[in-house]
């Protein structure tokens, strides 16, 4: 467009302003394109310092350190990644931490479940209360959760804090987030659908099996997912809780200060791999729970349009 | 009549394990933490009785105010710094990043999949002595003595890495839910980008700034695993020491009694916070 306008100008202008006047413009257009994508370019350089950690241990996870620090580069090599269960201590560490959040997140899922349908589909006495018992662990540093679980287990003087402590820990810090995920679920959910089967001579439990469920399968799903990686990941509240049991972020810690093997980098990317792929099926089940519901706003739109044909 | 009672007590069957474990776990330990910040350790024994002993309090914080405040005016700059680089993120992601949009959701939670403890551990690379960054850091005075590891600086890089995707996501999900034709409108009233920006935009994100803050905030206050791998001797915070007294001096007095400071503190900055901005900006309009 501003070429076609200024192509009659220059006629009339003069040779020696010509060459000043269209840098200008160049410059000027430059500047005005600067300002209208800084954004973008700051939100770029943003998503670029939030994955070159990554970049770097996936980097590092090829490194062929002399010593037992992995903190500069000294050779490539694929030998960590053709035999990344070697060390056996990593390993162990590794499948316990699998086991616990397994468990955490089967148990912490379903009763989060239960309470987010208590909490949106019932009113009752101390709602409130119940909310705020939700909250309040969500807004507790996990230092001071930690710090009181001990407490708790060295004053009731419990036989042996291990795997036993961690998995009571565990469940309780997931808790809130598998309710808050399912309860969103639950809130944009159509009611109406629950009614139909109702109506459709169902029963409360037909209804919950073949109608509520798999619609907010997706949402106990997110909550399931993020309660495994929040288990999976937790060191500070391990860290108190574990006795003699070693997590894998309790197995990195102790390591830290000895020399970490490079296989941690290697166990490291294949779990960010698999979260990835867990992710991406999440997203599909998604959609496909989105397909779903999306067959009802045309039935509704024949209903409306019937009474006006009639 | 029956009905309501019937369906009352499915929902306190439904709540039930739940509260449960959330009380018996969670409230109960608070208060034992609380009875053993008052107690007094019977001399030679590990055994404790109780009797409030008010001093645990006052011989904590005088002895440790120094990384008390520390922690805070760390937490305080690094949600501050996590404010600003994920406003323009999560501005960007809700209106213009159009099919790019879940990629850049997903390098948002992607920090996530990595351990924690390994992503910190990267941050010691990256911030080691005569790595590229410190090198460009010193050139540009902004490390004087040519070392970034082992400092505040490198303390407040990690923890603001470390919880940015807590900003961004709240901020994100406060700017999406943003009627675009409010920003029409505003357009179409001749207000320029920045008076849009300042006077409509960003008043209604402010529930994602207020969410994504305390986000961030709570549980930066509470860390200790930068200032333990990114941090030294005088970069220690408040989670150092409590883990450090209760795990390796078995101080579980003063421990208790810091943790009872800690949770104190932060849950009035959170009570000012939300009287501040409603409840519905932490929970979502469900909370209601």
């Amino acid at each position: 467009m501003s070429a076609t306008t200024d192509t009659p100008m220059v006629p009339n202008t003069p040779t020696p302003g010509r060459g000043s006047l269209s840098a200008e413009t160049s410059a000027a257009r430059a500047w005005r394109w600067l300002r209208e994508h800084a954004v973008n370019i700051v939100a770029i350089l943003v998503v670029i310092y939030l994955l070159i950690p990554i970049a770097l241990i996936f980097v590092f996870s090829f490194n062929n350190p002399a010593g037992r620090y992995n903190f500069t580069w000294v050779g490539f090599t694929l030998k960590h990644w053709g035999h990344p269960f070697s060390d056996t201590e990593l390993t162990k560490a590794l499948l316990e931490s699998i086991k616990l959040a397994l468990l955490a997140t089967l148990i912490s899922t379903i009763i989060g479940t239960m309470m987010a349908i208590a909490l949106v589909r019932h009113s009752f006495f101390g709602r409130r209360l119940a909310n705020f018992l939700i909250v309040v662990p969500m807004a507790t540093p996990e230092v001071v959760m930690g710090a009181s679980l001990l407490s708790f287990f060295l004053i009731l003087g419990t036989p042996s804090l291990g795997f036993e402590t961690l998995l009571i820990a565990h469940v309780m810090f997931c808790i809130s987030f598998v309710v808050v995920v399912v309860r969103s679920r639950l809130i944009g959910f159509d009611r109406s659908l629950e009614e139909a089967a109702r109506d459709l001579g169902a029963g409360p439990f037909t209804t919950f099996r073949l109608v509520t469920f798999p619609l907010i399968l997706p949402g106990i799903f997110g909550g399931a997912m993020l309660a495994f990686a929040l288990s999976i990941d937790d060191f500070v509240i391990s860290n108190f809780n574990a006795g003699s049991t070693v997590t894998f972020p309790l197995y990195i810690f102790g390591a830290a200060q000895r020399g970490i093997p490079v296989e941690v980098y290697v166990v490291a990317m294949i779990l960010f791999f698999a979260t990835v792929l867990a992710m991406g099926f999440a997203t599909w089940q998604q959609r496909r729970a989105e397909k779903m519901t999306a067959i009802r706003p045309e039935q509704e739109e024949s209903d409306i349009a019937l009474p006006g044909i009639a | 009549m029956v009905d309501t009672l019937r369906k009352r007590s499915v929902a306190y069957l439904l709540l039930l394990p739940g509260a449960f474990w959330l009380i018996v776990f969670f409230v109960i330990p608070l208060y034992f933490m609380a009875k053993l910040s008052l107690d007094v350790e019977i001399p030679g024994t590990l055994h404790y009785h109780f009797t409030w002993h008010w001093d645990n309090y006052k011989e904590a914080l005088e002895l440790y105010k120094t990384q008390f405040f520390r922690s805070f005016i760390y937490a305080a700059i690094a949600t501050l710094l996590c404010l600003v680089i994920a406003y323009p993120l999560a501005y960007v992601i809700a209106f213009k990043a159009g099919r790019w949009q879940n990629l850049m959701l997903f390098a948002v939670v992607a920090p996530f999949f990595t351990t924690y403890l390994v992503r910190t551990l990267a941050w010691k690379t990256i911030l080691a002595d005569e790595s590229p960054v410190t090198e460009v850091a010193h050139s540009i005075g902004l490390a004087p003595s040519g070392h970034i590891l082992y400092t505040s600086f490198a303390v407040i890089a990690g923890i603001t890495y470390n919880f940015l995707p807590f900003m961004v996501l709240p901020l994100y999900a406060s700017l999406e839910r943003i009627d675009v034709r409010v920003l029409e409108a505003s357009k179409d009233l001749y207000a320029s980008a920045g008076s849009t920006f300042w006077k409509v935009t960003f008043p209604l994100s402010l529930p994602g700034v207020v969410a994504g803050t305390l986000l961030t905030f709570i549980p930066a206050v509470g860390d200790y695993v930068n200032a333990e791998f990114l941090g030294g001797a005088n970069n220690r915070m408040i989670g150092n020491v409590i883990q450090s007294l209760y795990l390796s001096q078995s101080n579980y007095s003063a421990a208790a009694a810091l943790s009872f400071v800690l949770m104190a503190v932060i849950m009035v900055v959170v009570f000012i916070y939300l009287r501040f901005a409603g409840s519905e900006a932490l929970m979502g309009q469900e909370a209601v």
